[in-house]
């Protein structure tokens, strides 16, 4: 089965994106593809590499770039929310004139169309949100 | 096959169950996750939207019903325990999720 | 599996007090590029979504519902609107936008796509919908 992961919420204020791992990390130990994880409203603070929860906390960004890092996923911030957050890449610092970037590893920003795109592409949209 | 519906509010805050079962067709799957699993519980004031309803099967996330303390014996009747890889078992079973939040 | 799939875009949540009602909109208008069969449901508060006379000039929030009139011009062929939740507000399709549909090839066209449905007609269409997006 292949599969698209959209996760609408950010982490630690709602378990959204706690959920949406745990069934990401699932599906790949099972064999099925995860073609992409959207993330999107809020959501987009899953990707700053800033992130500091206190050390007895699960550390959720990094839980999502170990898991890019492992099986190759494919993490997509949604540029519009980004933005709209403070999420920034290189090419995003510079087109908007930022004088920094936060944006964790493994995570790319990009527009909504790869969100459609993997709803026509996969066999699956899972959707995690409030 | 039907649809996996699923539902991650507490039927106490939002009527999220009540709908997913109010536009969910015959031979539903609804996948409580979650604050959503308080809908699993026996003996409250709302348990009826599940014992009620015919035609549906129910499950709970089991990861999500132990973090709320909620022993097994006080689920309702007939509310099946799943763990995340039952999740991705029922997504791939039914034709397609819908999230209800 | 066909090259087209039915996409159903559901809202139940009211517009301004949060973001999700616009950037689930911003969804809609960016899809309209990739040629689906597009429809849009609102349930719950969501209904409040297509309230016409919105003014957002004191809040000074950006004003979208203008947006949804322009739907019909970004592929959506349908927006489905609960009954029974217009009933629990005390409103009526007349109090909702109207918008229109218009095929530029065939210039066959529908005066309003905004139609309300009851439950039974809303289980069936979220079933035989392909993707459902929830915001």
């Amino acid at each position: 089965m292949k599969l698209a992961v959209q996760v609408n919420e950010g982490p630690y204020q709602h378990q959204a994106s706690d959920s949406a791992y745990h069934f990401t990390k699932a599906a790949l130990e099972k064999g099925h593809e995860v073609f992409r994880v959207f993330f999107y409203h809020d959501g987009v603070l899953n990707g700053t590499r800033l992130t500091t929860p206190p050390q007895d906390d699960r550390n959720i960004v990094n839980r999502w770039v170990e898991l890019a890092e492992k099986h190759d996923l494919d993490l997509v911030l949604c540029v519009a929310a980004a933005q709209r957050r403070g999420i920034v890449d290189d090419g995003e610092a510079e087109r908007n004139g930022k004088d920094a970037t936060n944006i964790a590893p493994k995570f790319r920003i990009s527009g909504l169309g790869q969100l459609i795109e993997a709803a026509i592409q996969c066999d699956r949209l899972v959707v995690f949100g409030d | 096959m039907a649809d996996l519906y699923t539902v991650n509010k507490s039927p106490f805050e939002k009527n999220s169950l009540a709908d997913a079962i109010k536009f969910s067709t015959d031979g539903a799957a609804i996948l409580l996750i979650e604050d959503g699993v308080y809908g699993a519980t026996k003996g409250t004031a709302v348990e009826s939207l599940v014992t009620g309803a015919s035609g549906k099967k129910f499950y709970a996330l089991k990861a999500d019903v132990k973090a709320r303390g909620i022993a097994e014996d006080r689920l309702i009747d007939g509310v099946e325990l799943v763990d995340y890889a039952g999740f991705v078992d029922l997504v791939e079973a039914t034709d397609k999720v819908q999230a209800w939040l | 599996m066909s090259d087209v799939k039915k996409f159903m875009y559901l809202n139940r949540r009211a517009p301004y007090g949060t973001i999700y009602a616009w950037e689930s909109l911003e969804v809609v208008l960016i899809g309209a590029a990739f040629d689906q069969e597009v429809s849009l449901m609102f349930i719950d508060d969501g209904v409040y979504q297509l309230v016409k006379g919105s003014d957002t000039s004191e809040s000074d929030m950006k004003n979208f519902t203008p947006t949804y009139r322009t739907l019909g011009d970004y592929g959506v062929r349908h927006m489905y609107v609960d009954k029974e939740s217009l009933e629990a507000r005390g409103l009526t399709t007349d109090d909702l936008i109207e918008v229109e549909w218009e095929d530029w090839e065939t210039e066959e066209s529908v005066d309003n796509i905004v139609e309300a449905v009851d439950a039974g007609q809303i289980a069936e269409l979220l079933a035989e919908s392909d993707v459902v997006f929830s915001f």
